[in-house]
């Protein structure tokens, strides 16, 4: 009976150490940070205090909280637009052929999306591909600003998080029963009508699934600001970054953070109030 | 019909354009004799000499793999044996940590990025290999629990039962009978720890030291200075190997998908 209490301590310790002592801890310490006052050095004084909340609300945060929104939501929007046409689109190609086009999605992945993003300076810049291509064709004459503007970003982001969209709702689009959608053509319910009230309903957990992991990530991509917006424009990420590395006020940067974290959980709330499954959000 | 077919694949061939055009434009100016990255002037090989004799680029990239390797493995044991600790024994907090393991898929990278950050420097850890390696475990081992997971609840309880009736012990039972049943889980487990670690730049640029600069954040330094076709070289080679793995893995699971019939 001790030989299983033995074991039973062996296969449990990995994960008890390592979700406090990787997760929990780590943010904990970051939400005691926050109420830390800063030193003009780059240190922490050990005071209580609600000043970095209360900086939050200073205008030109205010501002930046509100940019970055904007940007996670067009870029969730476009994914959105992007991605259903595109899933019902592959959902309708053979079960071979549709393991082939999901793997080819996941293919960009295996270079890093910061790789990637050098790979659309060649192709957006001034004088890059794009443009060149468009004015060999006689289309434009003076090369069209792709990048370094709010374009860049979007395009940026649509992109890198596009494969987080797909994968859910393929996933969920594939779980549909079959002969539920050829009983409603039979019953001439127009494609429009099918997708409304077949597919679109059983999607929608998968849809806020996508939603979730593409919006709070684009919050927080400040390389993609960086490289694509041309370091004129920030957005939360960019703003916890310069925080840590540049200002060195930590405390500011952790109550950011702690903004971040709480947008998330929010999220999360509501994501399973609509019935969706915690692992799904892992699965992709 | 004919009509929707062909919207169809205009679909899949826009979307793949728009998803590959990044990475093809990258490995048509690996050949270009040109230093710059603008225009093609003529076709060489040149470039990948060059990498060679390159040691800080291939450094990084020793580095790039010498991470994602590292936190595969340990990533996809931990993960393995978590999900089984979790499915198998009750323990103090067990639905609270239940909790906390998503964490780390739901949160910003950022926000797991200079959380880790903050605390090395409590520790005072110096930053390098090990801290990205153990940044990079971090946040892979939730993503090996909930694909183990999903292998466990379809495995039959009644296999372990009948092992151990035959007195096979607690190991016994786990290494010979429990994993390789959950084999698929764990693999699809690691490919996602492989995948994540090599496409991650926000928690190592927290995390990574002077010294152990990977290969996205020497391409990221190298992008405010210029970036030369030597790098890619480089991402076309390492394409080549990756995909060439990946279409070998893709092909075995065909093979499972032709042997389940046409379900």
């Amino acid at each position: 009976m001790k030989n299983n209490k033995i074991i039973r301590f062996i296969f449990t310790f990995p994960v008890i150490v390592y979700s406090i002592f990787l997760i929990f801890l780590p943010l904990v310490y970051i939400f005691i940070i926050s109420f830390f006052e800063s030193d003009s050095y780059g240190g922490m004084i050990k005071n209580f205090t609600l000043n970095n909340y209360r900086e939050l609300f200073n205008s030109v945060y205010i501002g930046i909280f509100l940019k970055s929104f904007l940007i996670a939501l067009i870029t969730t929007f476009f994914c959105i637009i992007i991605s259903y046409p595109f899933v019902l689109a592959i959902s309708r190609k053979n079960k071979r052929i549709q393991k082939i086009l999901i793997t080819l999605v996941m293919v960009p992945f295996l270079t890093n999306s910061l790789i990637r993003m050098y790979g659309f300076i060649v192709l957006l810049r001034k004088y890059g591909v794009i443009n060149q291509v468009l004015m060999n064709l006689g289309i434009i004459h003076d090369p069209i600003n792709l990048m370094y503007n709010n374009f860049g970003i979007l395009i940026g982001m649509i992109y890198t998080l596009l494969p987080f969209m797909i994968l859910p709702l393929y996933n969920a689009v594939s779980a549909i029963d079959k002969s539920l959608i050829e009983a409603a053509s039979d019953l001439f319910a127009s494609r429009f009508k099918i997708f409304c009230k077949v597919i679109f309903p059983s999607t929608i957990p998968a849809l806020f699934n996508g939603s979730l992991m593409v919006f709070t990530p684009a919050l927080g991509y400040f390389f993609i600001v960086d490289i694509l917006g041309g370091g004129k424009i920030m957005i939360l990420g960019s703003l916890i970054k310069n925080q840590f590395l540049t200002a060195r006020n930590w405390p500011f940067g952790a109550a950011i953070s702690v903004a971040l974290i709480l947008i998330t959980f929010i999220f999360i709330y509501l994501y399973r109030k609509i019935g969706g499954k915690m692992d799904d959000l892992g699965g992709m | 019909m004919k009509n929707r077919k062909l919207m169809d694949n205009l679909c899949l061939i826009l979307v793949f354009t728009f998803l590959f055009l990044p990475i093809l434009v990258l490995i048509i100016f690996s050949f270009n004799s040109s230093s710059l990255n603008i225009i093609f002037e003529g076709f060489t090989f040149s470039w990948y000499k060059t990498l060679f004799s390159n040691v800080t680029l291939l450094e990084s990239l020793k580095n790039t793999l010498i991470v994602a390797f590292t936190s595969t493995i340990a990533s996809t044991i931990i993960g393995t044996i978590s999900a089984y600790a979790l499915y198998k024994y009750n323990f103090p907090f067990k639905k609270f940590i239940n909790e906390l393991l998503y964490i780390p898929i739901v949160i910003p990278e950022i926000v797991l990025g200079i959380s880790l950050l903050c605390v090395y420097t409590l520790l005072q850890l110096e930053l390098g290999l090990f801290t990205i390696i153990l940044a990079h475990i971090c946040f892979c081992i939730p993503f090996v629990i909930v694909s183990v997971r999903t292998s466990l609840s379809s495995m039959n309880p009644n296999l372990e039962l009948a092992a151990s009736d035959l007195g096979a012990s607690r190991f016994k039972t786990f290494f010979y009978v429990v994993l390789p049943s959950l084999l698929p889980g764990i693999l699809s487990g690691a490919e996602l720890s492989f995948t994540l670690s090599l496409d991650d730049v926000v928690v190592s640029y927290f995390t990574a030291g002077p010294s152990s600069t990977t290969l996205p954040l020497k391409v990221y330094s190298m992008i405010k200075t210029g970036v030369t076709p030597d790098v890619n070289a480089l991402i076309t080679i390492m394409l080549v190997i990756i995909f060439s793995l990946l279409m070998i893995s893709t092909f075995i699971s065909l093979k499972g998908i032709k042997k389940e019939g046409t379900r």
